[in-house]
């Protein structure tokens, strides 16, 4: 008997198994949930991987209040629709109870500190394991990094300190106060999530697909959303674009691309065809130096 | 479209950053925007041209110093694969990033300097490779240009490798002359080379026949996560999670749970929430029994007239990843996939000299080292020979206090005369 089993078949045969082995292996697991599509493909596997169980774990938003109003909506949508907990952190109150500063400019992104808000509810939820969407292909940084990621008791990634690896035997033995970062789909590309979300037809925020939009082009070239979080100034190009979203973030950070792409067809031609990579395109934090990421993961970062 | 798994090896200036930079830029992998960024980091050194090695030297550490300190996953598309490349450090130090790379690889990319030709490197690469159990080997003589396009110079390095493979189990290792730096025969064919009419780089790898499992082995089911609902419409409903490691399940099949050695039938499969006949491997399924009997993670499911080998004294080869060193008499947690069992390493029977390829006996194991050794179990572990079955076959050891992962195991066929043990524990 013949059996087909394609690439997208043994992606996701990988990532259901590293989800059942977090749920295995970890007594408080949560995933982390933006509303990207990244997060929304996590929420499909761990459906294939439990039920008709429920997940073994809460999803949770660290909420920079730097928001699409679209993302929020399907969020919450999508929430109610799994009938899963969905706990929400605000960064907003991070910044109150920590005292810190909530950034200024032009472009005020709260990206970085999202960071404090995790740390501060992996400490509250007593989390041993955080479940996330990152992948190998977005970055240099993320390539180097494992399955499952040990953080010390401040969040930090060492990559010289690494456990090895090896075959899919995942260790998440850890010490009183280390946690774990799991990344189910750290072998999937771009390209590779859109063409799940084709094949299982998921559904995603309307931000995906090219629509009009009052954007406001900085000195980069890029397009920027205008949401009550950036500062206008009077002198500022603001353009109307057809635009969609390559990744959701911080609204303040997450440049649009120009777009025609109505259609899941449509974006994945977009995709294959184009020249500029995920977080190149739509990122302006990672711009800042080569090693951006590099320095947020080791102080705790996704 | 299916996924080929591999990892390049190769000594610290044979240009395997080069190469992998170079099958990613010419198959299109590479986005503007990362090439501009190297040409940017690129104008900070010396020569003017793009480096692009600077594609797979990922962290800040290793652009300081020059070298790769790390296993880095890189990945890429051609209409007829997906590619998933593990860039595996040639430094001599760093034997575990290796292993690590292999130890998924369905392929390994032996790289050899031209102008050096087989040296102690690649013994240690192809040896690893080799006990990794990877079957598809490419030796990539690379920088051709630097010896003139030279077909003695090839066919003298062809003969060397061949009488190193025929002293491990390499078989039919597969040899391409190239140049990535000029990208002769990486993705594109050599014009420099009219004497070698094999295929470039890239058409190997996207022509060669892989069976990613070999769905001929027996099956081997593990359980790594129980679902029971146990909410009023599923009251009954008790699946055992896990993913298929090897051949076929059947839906009516007489099978045993082990370690309790109870034998059942399957009820039913599931396959992402559906019920299925037949299930295979790799797929992650839910497998239902049609006895009420206490299964756990860490639990196999297997046929019954199929049982994996099963002991306490266990023979495997190690390879050690610890700057601690290991003694006999040393405890730690075997981790076998999703089974945890605690563990003492009872005799070092020998270390591999990877270079010589002999055995030497030794006191205590460093780091880096590979060597023979006998290990007792508290607890029965149900396994395959490595050979047999690359998942079965293979654990990890788990230091019991700082649970880093201290050695890679690969586990050897029972010596003949003993006998097997029964399941009861």
């Amino acid at each position: 008997m013949k059996r087909t089993f394609d690439y997208l078949d043994h992606l996701e045969a990988q990532a259901i198994h590293i989800l059942r082995e977090a749920a295995g292996q970890f007594e408080r697991p949560a995933l982390l949930f933006s509303g990207g599509k990244d997060s929304i493909v996590l929420v499909k596997l761990a459906e294939k991987a439990f039920r008709p169980g429920k997940f073994p774990f809460p999803l949770i938003h660290i909420d920079t209040g730097h928001n699409f109003p679209e993302v929020l909506a399907f969020r919450d949508k999508l929430a109610g629709q799994l009938g899963e907990k969905l706990l929400i952190r605000k960064v907003e109150d991070t910044i109150r109870r920590q005292g810190l500063t909530d950034p200024r400019g032009k472009f005020p992104s709260r990206n970085a500190l999202q960071t404090f808000t995790l740390l501060e509810t992996i400490e509250e939820l007593e989390l041993d394991a955080c479940i996330g969407g990152a992948r190998r292909d977005e970055e240099k940084a993320r390539a180097k990094e494992r399955i499952f990621s040990i953080r010390d008791e401040f969040g930090q990634w060492d990559p010289k300190r690494q456990r090895p690896e090896i075959w899919d035997i995942y260790n998440g033995h850890i010490r009183k106060g280390e946690n774990v970062r799991v990344f189910p789909i750290s072998n999937w590309t771009e390209l590779d999530v859109w063409n799940y979300i084709r094949r299982e037809n998921i559904e995603l925020p309307e931000i995906y697909f090219a629509h009009e939009r009052n954007c406001i082009r900085t000195a980069g070239g890029q397009l920027l959303a205008i949401t009550e979080h950036i500062n206008l100034d009077t002198d500022d190009d603001i353009v109307v674009r057809n635009v969609r979203f390559r990744t959701v973030g911080d609204a303040t950070c997450t440049a649009a691309v120009e777009s025609t792409a109505t259609t899941l067809e449509d974006i994945i031609e977009e995709i294959t065809t184009t020249n500029l990579s995920e977080r190149g395109a739509t990122r302006l934090d990672d711009r800042i130096s080569e090693a951006a990421m590099e320095d947020r993961k080791k102080n705790g970062y996704f | 479209m299916n996924i080929l798994r591999f990892i390049t090896a190769g000594s610290v200036d044979d240009g395997k950053s080069t190469l992998i930079g170079r099958l990613l830029y010419d198959s299109h992998a590479v986005s503007h925007d990362i090439l501009h960024t190297l040409e940017r980091q690129t104008r900070n050194k010396e020569n003017g041209e793009v480096d692009l090695a600077l594609l797979t030297d990922g962290l800040r550490a290793e652009r300081e110093q020059g070298i790769t300190i790390d296993v880095a996953y890189k990945y890429f598309n051609t209409p007829k694969r997906k590619f998933i490349i593990a860039d595996a450090p040639g430094h001599v130090q760093y034997t575990r990033n290796m292993v690590t790379g292999a130890s998924s690889a369905d392929l390994v990319i032996i790289l050899v300097d031209a102008r050096q030709g087989v040296v102690e490197q690649t013994y240690r690469h192809s040896l690893i490779a080799s006990l990794m159990g990877i079957k598809h080997f490419v030796v990539a003589i690379n920088k051709m240009d630097l010896v003139k396009f030279d077909e003695t110079v090839f066919n003298e390095i062809v003969d060397s490798y061949k009488q190193l493979a025929s002293k491990i189990n390499v078989q039919n290792p597969v040899f391409i002359p190239l140049s990535a730096l000029s990208g002769d025969n990486v993705v594109d064919a050599s014009t420099k080379m009219p004497w070698y009419h094999g295929p470039t780089l890239l058409q190997h790898l996207e022509a060669l026949p892989i069976q990613p499992v070999d769905l001929q082995t027996p099956p081997r089911f593990q359980v790594q996560y129980v679902i029971r609902p146990q909410s009023d419409d599923l009251h009954d409903y008790r699946g055992y999670a896990g993913s298929l490691r090897s051949g076929e399940l059947q839906k009516g099949q007489s099978v045993v749970v082990l370690p309790a050695g109870i034998e059942t039938t399957i009820k039913a499969i599931e396959v992402n929430n559906k019920e299925v006949e037949t299930a295979f491997a790799p797929q992650a399924v839910v497998v239902h029994l049609t006895d009420d009997i206490d299964v756990s993670r860490g639990d196999f499911i297997v046929p019954a007239n199929e049982v994996p080998e099963s002991s306490v004294d266990l023979e495997a080869t190690l390879c050690w990843m610890s700057e601690r060193p290991l003694h006999v008499g040393d405890r730690f947690l075997l981790r076998h996939h999703s089974a945890s069992v605690k563990a003492v390493v009872k005799a070092i029977e020998y270390r591999w000299d990877v270079h010589q390829y002999t055995h030497e006996p030794v006191e205590r194991l460093g780091l880096n080292d590979i060597a023979r050794v006998r290990i007792r179990t508290a607890r029965p572990l149900f396994f395959d020979p490595y050979t047999q079955n690359r998942n079965t076959g293979s654990f990890i050891l788990v230091h019991e206090h700082n649970f880093d992962t201290v050695a890679a195991g690969l586990l050897h066929e029972l010596p003949a005369p003993e006998p097997v043990t029964d399941f009861a524990i």
